[in-house]
């Protein structure tokens, strides 16, 4: 049984992602959406918590949203995986249940 | 206003609360939902983390900005057989709240417990 | 798989409408059904006729109806976040004593109920908000 959460703000602005972060099962995975996508990229300072996460959890972001931030260039911390909007569908299905952080 | 689901399954639902009442629409709508909910039979449990402990604050009075004050309601989900109230200890902890602060029982949990509550539900809705 | 999806937020102003929408058509392109699309607070106002965004913009009401035209989608907007913002079909109008209909083609006004059978005979739920 696992859950996928669903992140949508970008942790410069919203503590979204720590609360997320703080509460997760391990072998829960986590996907960036819309402005959450910025912190997948490297050199951020959320950096070396994200790699940390990544070692229990599987980190997801999505590419569009990457690509229409200038951000599809740039290298990712290391753990996460690149999905369009069909390999989100394909996570929504292989989770038991979804979880949004709002 | 609903009739009565027929359907016959039951899943486990959880309505998780995050924000403090009033500044958005988005508390008074969970607690709507729940109460629309509660005709369907399925098995209810709430959650409330981050800001969303300030929904259960006792003494909240609304009338200097005219809004409906949504806390009274919570008292009422017992006769809805919505009995099943998780407030995270950190959460309140944070805000210098206790438990005697709220309005309502509760069951407080550990933070680490948060995920465990979440692993058993089919279905969640976040507020 | 039977996915259902849930809009928090109105066009526009926040991504959300827009991704629950991209997300919708990349599930159906993978062969699973999107039953119901339930549009609460300020989401149903994707659901008004009214809106003419500037010609090279995306039409966002308008795609809403052609994914339930194309895919029998059920779109739903809840019916008292309609009345508090003036979205109103011909039930809403005579019952309310309005001068106006405006909801788009394909989206119905019902309860909250709609949401919670979604939950319950779908597979999956999921929202899309602030």
């Amino acid at each position: 049984m696992s859950t996928l959460n669903i992140v949508n703000k970008s942790p410069f602005e919203k503590r979204t992602l720590d609360q997320c972060l703080s509460r997760i099962a391990a072998g829960d995975a986590v996907l960036l959406i819309e402005d959450a996508v910025v912190v997948a990229a490297a050199g951020t300072s959320y950096e070396t918590e994200l790699k940390s996460a990544s070692a229990s959890h599987k980190l997801y972001v999505l590419s569009p949203d990457l690509e229409a931030r200038g951000l599809a260039e740039r290298s990712l911390v290391d753990g996460f995986s690149c999905v369009d909007y069909k390999g989100f569908v394909a996570l929504v299905t292989e989770h038991d249940r979804v979880h949004s952080w709002l | 206003m609903e009739e009565e689901y027929a359907g016959g399954v039951e899943k486990k639902f959880i309505y998780i609360n995050r924000r403090a009442p009033h500044g958005t629409v988005y508390p008074l709508e969970s607690l709507e939902t729940v109460l629309i909910g509660a005709a369907f039979d399925q098995d209810v449990s709430m959650l409330f983390i981050d800001d969303g402990v300030y929904q259960l604050k006792k003494d909240q009075s609304t009338e200097s900005i005219e809004f409906k004050n949504f806390a009274k309601a919570f008292r009422a989900l017992e006769m809805y057989d919505v009995e099943k109230l998780f407030v995270e200890a950190e959460s309140l902890q944070e805000r210098g709240l206790v438990e005697d602060d709220l309005l309502v029982d509760v069951e407080v949990i550990a933070r680490a417990k948060v995920s465990e509550l979440i692993d058993q539900q089919d279905v969640v809705l976040s507020f | 798989m039977k996915i259902s999806i849930l809009v928090n937020e109105g066009p526009y102003q926040h991504q959300a409408s827009d991704s629950a929408y991209q997300f919708c058509v990349a599930a159906i392109d993978s062969g699973h059904e999107v039953s119901r699309v339930f549009f609460y607070h300020d989401g149903v106002n994707n659901g008004t006729n009214l809106t003419t965004p500037p010609q090279d913009d995306r039409h966002i009401q308008k795609r809403w109806s052609a994914l339930a035209e194309s895919n029998g989608v059920d779109l739903v907007l809840c019916v008292a976040a309609c009345q508090r913002r003036g979205i109103v079909d011909e039930g809403e109008r005579d019952r309310n004593k309005k001068d106006a209909i405006n909801v788009a083609d394909g989206f119905r006004i019902s309860g909250l109920g709609q949401l919670i059978e979604a939950g319950i005979e779908s597979d999956r739920l999921v929202t899309f908000g602030d």
